[in-house]
């Protein structure tokens, strides 16, 4: 379980953050939404140590992220960030070799070796797998960095914007490989999506945020009404019955 | 509607690339080894070292004059092999610690400190005390200082969210201008006396190094590269950026700082030694990158030590025996590794 506990971040004089009080269970995927400046990706990047807080305690599976020792929070939570602009020339399998970091501590041992075989069957990389990532499409790129995030083996699993910069066809596979992370590795998945559909139709719990703080918490079918997703988005949202999941339709007004 | 037909392009066999083709040339795999690489980097290494120690030796091979000619030019080899050690392994190690592969540690005026610190301390204390207390304790003291400045300074400028590029090269020249200004100044005020001793300390040159100071700054060469081959797998990872190294449980922050002191102790030997060489360390190191492919520390930093030594030895030969001019290798090198940053600059940008 995640629990966040009176956690609030400013940036200078600009309010970012919180107070937020939030439980995410562990199991399944919970989605972060809300409009742009919402506090979104703060809360992600405090929750995954990235960034302290200024007030406030969070804790996953029970540990601390701000006082538990850095090798053992990295056997149990892993962070991937949009930005991931590095120098350094890796093939893909180098660098989902690295995610088993935290546990070979660079020694890859056999373990190690089965642990990155499985991250790179996850995600439908082995025949990239000598490629160097700088060979690589976008969305490719993007396949490597959540299979070293798998590789890492964590229970807890947060993605900052993982359709970011995807098309239809790569944003769709993600989140079905993301489902398929939190249903068949048992992994809690929390990611930050800017399309609500995409929450509607995959995650088991939507966290909405506006200005800094968590408005409504609930699952699917219980954040997505006409009334919820305007306040959270400002804009007239009408929701309407989609093939087995609600889908949130705003293009014209 | 009528649905586009289109082909798909015929799937290449999935041979994974950068590895030899199954039933490919055997030699192509031993050449493009990297073991095969590194050998012939250290063989050329070697060769010029030969060629350094035995060329020109105007005693016939074999007599007890040629012997002590080739034992007086160990030094200069010796030295050689430090100064290249210093350079190329500092470099790489800050190229990975500050995530660019265009910004040196001399280029951001590291060099140019250890002249500040090292004029400030005549300037200060005056030439006797410089004189008197030589040996391990002077060494110590003038390290200690140097890495404390540097940690504070680049410490402070590397681990904060504003590294820029542009930023910091901009902040390293005008501090390297800064700090040779400031050491100008000092060097004016002080009396010729202790400016000759002075300079004996900064001007360093291979030809006439200091023998006396060989030994310590081996045994810097030896420690440093120890603690830094131990943490190479950690390097690899702080590689990756402070949010990913940090989701994978490196304390980001410590390693920066431990390898920018780590590299400021390598600039000073090596500065001490032969003097500033702002080019050398960006040139080794983007040859190093360019043979070995991958980033991988345990590769790119056996190699760049191969290869800083096999350029620097190359050029000392050259310049020394064929063209008698051994004082200005690190003149020819400053020229032609200036000249390589204009053009990499020019073609790259800042990246």
């Amino acid at each position: 379980m995640i629990t966040l506990d009176g956690v609030a971040k400013t940036y200078g004089d600009v309010h970012a953050l919180g107070p937020v009080d939030l439980e995410i269970p562990t199991g399944g995927v919970t989605a972060l939404v809300g409009p742009n400046g919402a506090g979104k990706s703060t809360m992600l990047t405090i929750v995954g140590r990235l960034l302290g807080a200024d007030a406030g305690r969070v804790t996953v599976g029970g540990l601390d992220v701000v006082t538990a020792r850095p090798r053992e929070l990295a056997k149990r939570l892993a962070i991937l960030r949009q930005e991931n602009h590095f120098v350094a020339r890796l093939t893909v399998r180098q660098l989902v070799q690295l995610g088993r970091f935290p546990h070979s501590q660079g020694r890859i041992t056999r373990d190690d070796e089965a642990a990155v075989d499985t991250a790179l069957g996850f995600l439908d990389l082995v025949d990239l797998q000598h490629r160097f990532l700088d060979e690589l499409s976008g969305g490719q790129r993007q396949r490597a960095y959540v299979a070293m995030v798998l590789a890492q083996d964590t229970e807890y699993v947060l993605l900052d914007e993982p359709l970011n910069n995807l098309d239809m066809q790569h944003a769709v596979s993600m989140m079905a490989r993301l489902r398929r992370a939190a249903d068949e590795l048992g992994k809690t998945v929390v990611l930050v999506v800017h399309d609500i559909n995409f929450a509607s139709a995959y995650a088991d719990q939507v966290v909405a945020m506006t200005e800094g703080r968590v408005r409504y918490v609930g699952t699917p079918r219980e954040v997505m009404t006409d009334a919820v997703l305007s306040d959270v988005f400002a804009t007239p949202v009408t929701v309407v019955e989609g093939p087995g999941y609600p889908l949130a339709v705003y293009y014209r007004a | 509607m009528a649905e586009v037909a289109t082909t798909s392009p015929p799937t290449a066999p999935a041979t994974p690339a950068g590895r030899p083709a199954p039933g490919g040339t055997r030699l192509r795999a031993v050449t493009g080894s990297y073991g095969f690489r590194l050998a012939v980097v250290a063989l050329v290494a070697v060769a010029a070292a030969v060629g350094v120690l035995t060329y020109g030796n105007p005693a016939p091979p074999g007599s007890s004059g040629f012997w002590v000619i080739v034992r007086s030019r160990f030094t200069s080899v010796g030295t050689i092999l430090v100064v290249a050690f210093c350079q190329g392994v500092a470099t790489v190690v800050f190229h990975t610690v500050t995530n660019n592969r265009i910004l040196t540690p001399s280029i951001l005026g590291f060099d140019a400190m250890y002249r500040v610190i090292q004029t400030a301390l005549v300037f200060l204390f005056g030439a006797g005390t410089l004189a008197a207390t030589d040996g391990l304790g002077k060494i110590a003291l003038q390290s200690l200082l140097m890495v404390g400045v540097a940690s504070l300074l680049y410490g402070w400028l590397f681990t904060g969210t504003r590294a820029n590029l542009h930023l910091l090269l901009l902040v390293g020249v005008v501090l390297g201008m800064g700090f040779g200004s400031l050491s100008t100044f000092m060097q004016r005020l002080l009396t010729p006396s202790e400016f000759d001793i002075l300079s004996a300390r900064l001007f360093g040159n291979i030809s006439v190094s200091d023998a006396s100071y060989l030994p310590w700054g081996a045994l810097v060469c030896v420690v440093v590269g120890t603690v830094l081959w131990r943490r190479r797998h950690v390097l690899d990872v702080v590689a990756l950026g402070r949010e990913t190294a940090t989701s994978l449980g490196v304390r980001h922050q410590r390693e920066v700082l431990l390898t920018l002191v780590l590299v400021a102790v390598l600039i000073s030997v090596s500065t001490s030694m032969v003097g500033p060489m702002t080019f050398f360390g960006f040139v080794v190191a983007m040859l190093t990158y360019q043979v070995v492919g991958t980033s991988r520390h345990a590769r790119t930093l056996p190699m760049v030590v191969a290869v800083a030594s096999a350029t620097l030895l190359l050029a000392y030969f050259v310049l020394r025996h064929v063209f008698y001019a051994g004082g200005l290798v690190s003149v020819i090198i400053e020229l032609g590794g200036g000249l390589v940053f204009l053009v990499h600059l020019l073609r790259k940008g800042l990246r």
